[in-house]
């Protein structure tokens, strides 16, 4: 039970990464049918900057805004420059676009600070605080839950109470009727863009506080997963991300709990994925939607 | 199939493969270039057997590597560890492949477009951590001690073989039904194709190449490791067959070609090798979204001067 219940716990932490991660890639297929392939990358630029602010001296919450505003830029920049011009494109030419985006930050990555992981100095000190018998909660994991959830509501506030927020919603659904209701799409996409690049930046510095390592390369896996988390809770639904990245991170736990698991964390997603998208394509909170000739 | 073209093509084919030989015969190519033409012959081979898949079914799948993965194990499990000849190891590796490829393309051809993209990618990873974690050919440090056979000549009348074989399906009614359904699926099945076999038709036979490009691989470099066969391989694959041109044999040969002899000539600076290669991929795709050969060998662009510039025949 004890035992359970810590890996319930460490699941949710892990989780809740996944979550941040899963809500960009989610708004942005919501809103351009987009699979941003260079989301999981913007979450390593993200970490990147949090590992430099605590070199530099900087607190957890300081790193935590500066990689948001850095990485909201940068998620701007790329939207600008390499998928505005393909706007009216086939979504396969956009989706290797994106591929190629993604190869591009991880590669000018590995040539600017060279390809070997960096340690990340204790941006907390860890407490370890007991809950009941073997069961632990340690400090970190509190913080990351609380930063998840107090930028989920932030999230649910913007597109829910917003005018920027509504400009969303009306592009997602209808693009063409937003633009002749007088919505400016290119501002609403690239406020979208911003946003998603901004939790992604959070989920990175989060990760490097919790895992103590950054390389280049780090963004493929967690980016993957993410989206898995975003298809999980059904592509385009906020809620879902949400969901879909808590349930995966208590999976994976789950599996690596298993004897001789833990190699299989990584497969476990992917069985997950396929399994959804064979027996439920429209994930978890999908609703069905009829093809029209 | 047999007409003047056809023999022009081989005869000419026959010409080049004769004068590198016998340059190799000649020393006048040393090893350094012998690895290069083997390495474009295996990037061809792989590069037309997506496009079958990709640019002319019109179904985006990005795990090409894994089903080339499935052909260099089965294939080198069968000359190594069982001690059979390359021959049989080679059919083995290829039958191996399009078997993984039938079991894979029939529940996920189901899908469509990004999520036909996102399950190809996931069964790749998952073959790939299959051969991670099975002891039995060697787990993350790999199979080695695979003689080395490929040479020169077997990869050239393969890759022969490979486009020839293609081509004709491409050219045949069958070759029509997949052009049918990448054009538009939903018409294509009213016409009364059976799109869902064709689709599975199309992923076997492109994992079967695969496979065999997978073999030759296997038995050239001495030793495979499953983290060369990961999804940065199977997006190396697709640069090829989009920088080429989706839909165009002669451009993914063009693209496979010109690639290799590019990422070779940039060894020395393996990071900025990787950076020009995502920057000519999304300049490809902003400034000539159809590649460089794209659609070339339907003529369409012929008719339709100057027509719309977005590549819509691809979308799913």
């Amino acid at each position: 039970m004890d035992y359970l219940v810590q890996q319930l716990i460490n699941g949710i932490s892990i989780g809740s990464i996944y979550a941040l991660i899963a809500l960009g890639y989610t708004m942005v297929y919501g809103i351009i049918k987009l699979i941003n392939f260079a989301h999981g990358d913007v979450f390593m630029v993200g970490a990147f900057v949090g590992y430099y602010c605590t070199m530099a001296g900087m607190n957890i919450f300081l790193s935590l805004v500066l990689a948001m505003v850095v990485c909201a830029l940068l998620g701007t920049l790329i939207e600008r420059l390499a998928y505005r011009p393909l706007r009216n494109a086939s979504r396969i030419v956009i989706l290797i676009t994106a591929i190629g985006v993604s190869f591009l930050l991880e590669n000018l990555g590995i040539f600017t600070v060279g390809p070997q992981a960096k340690g990340v100095p204790d941006m907390i000190n860890k407490e370890s605080i007991h809950l009941f018998g073997d069961a632990y909660v340690d400090s970190l994991q509190l913080i990351v839950l609380g930063v998840t959830v107090l930028l989920m509501i932030l999230l649910q506030y913007v597109v829910h109470r917003t005018k920027i927020g509504k400009a969303m919603r009306a592009v997602s659904y209808d693009m063409e009727a937003a633009r002749l209701m007088g919505i400016n799409v290119n501002t609403t996409i690239t406020a979208t863009f911003a946003i998603g690049s901004a939790l992604a930046a959070a989920g990175g510095v989060i990760w490097a506080a919790m895992y103590a390592s950054v390389d280049p390369l780090m963004g493929i896996i967690p980016g993957l997963k993410a989206f898995i988390a975003a298809v999980l809770g059904g592509i385009g639904i906020i809620p879902g991300a949400m969901v879909g990245g808590l349930v995966l991170g208590i999976v994976e736990t789950g599996v690596m709990a298993v004897p001789g698991g833990s190699l299989w964390r990584d497969g476990a997603a992917f069985v997950i994925l396929i399994l959804i998208l064979i027996f439920k394509p429209t994930g978890l909170f999908g609703k069905n939607i009829r093809e029209k000739v | 199939m047999l007409n003047k073209r056809f023999f022009l093509y081989a005869l000419l084919s026959l010409v080049v493969y004769g004068v590198i030989q016998g340059m190799i015969f000649g020393e006048v190519l040393d090893d350094t270039y012998v690895d290069t033409l083997v390495l474009i012959g295996i990037n061809i081979i792989l590069a037309v057997s997506l496009n079958l898949i990709n640019g002319f079914t019109g179904q985006f799948s990005i795990g090409h590597a894994g089903f080339m993965s499935v052909g260099a194990y089965v294939s080198a499990i069968f000359t190594v560890n069982l001690e059979m000849n390359f021959v049989l190891g080679l059919l083995a590796g290829c039958v191996a492949a399009a078997l993984a490829g039938l079991v894979i393309g029939l529940p996920t051809l189901r899908l469509k477009g990004d999520y036909l993209a996102i399950a190809t990618l996931g069964f790749g990873e998952i073959i790939r951590i299959v051969w991670l974690n099975t002891d039995y050919v060697g787990g993350a440090s790999g199979l080695n001690g695979i003689e080395k056979i490929t040479d020169w000549t077997w990869t050239f009348f393969l890759v022969f073989a490979t486009i020839v074989i293609i081509q004709n399906i491409v050219n045949s009614t069958h070759g029509r039904a997949l052009v049918a359904i990448r054009e538009n699926e939903i018409a294509a099945e009213a016409m009364g194709i059976n799109t869902t076999k064709y689709k599975v038709i199309a992923f076997v036979v492109g994992a079967f190449f695969a496979g065999l490009a997978g073999a030759l691989h296997a038995h050239y470099f001495y030793i495979i490791q499953p983290q060369s066969f990961g999804f940065i391989k199977s997006f190396e694959i697709l640069v090829f067959v989009v920088l080429g041109g989706l839909g165009s044999t002669g451009g993914v040969v063009l693209g496979a070609i010109l690639l290799t002899v590019i990422f070779t000539a940039l060894q020395e600076y393996p990071d900025l090798r990787m950076i020009i290669y995502s920057l000519i991929l999304i300049l490809t795709m902003i400034f000539r979204p159809r590649g460089l050969l794209g659609n070339w060998s339907v003529k369409k662009a012929l008719k339709k001067k100057g027509g719309d510039s977005h590549g819509n025949t691809t979308s799913a």
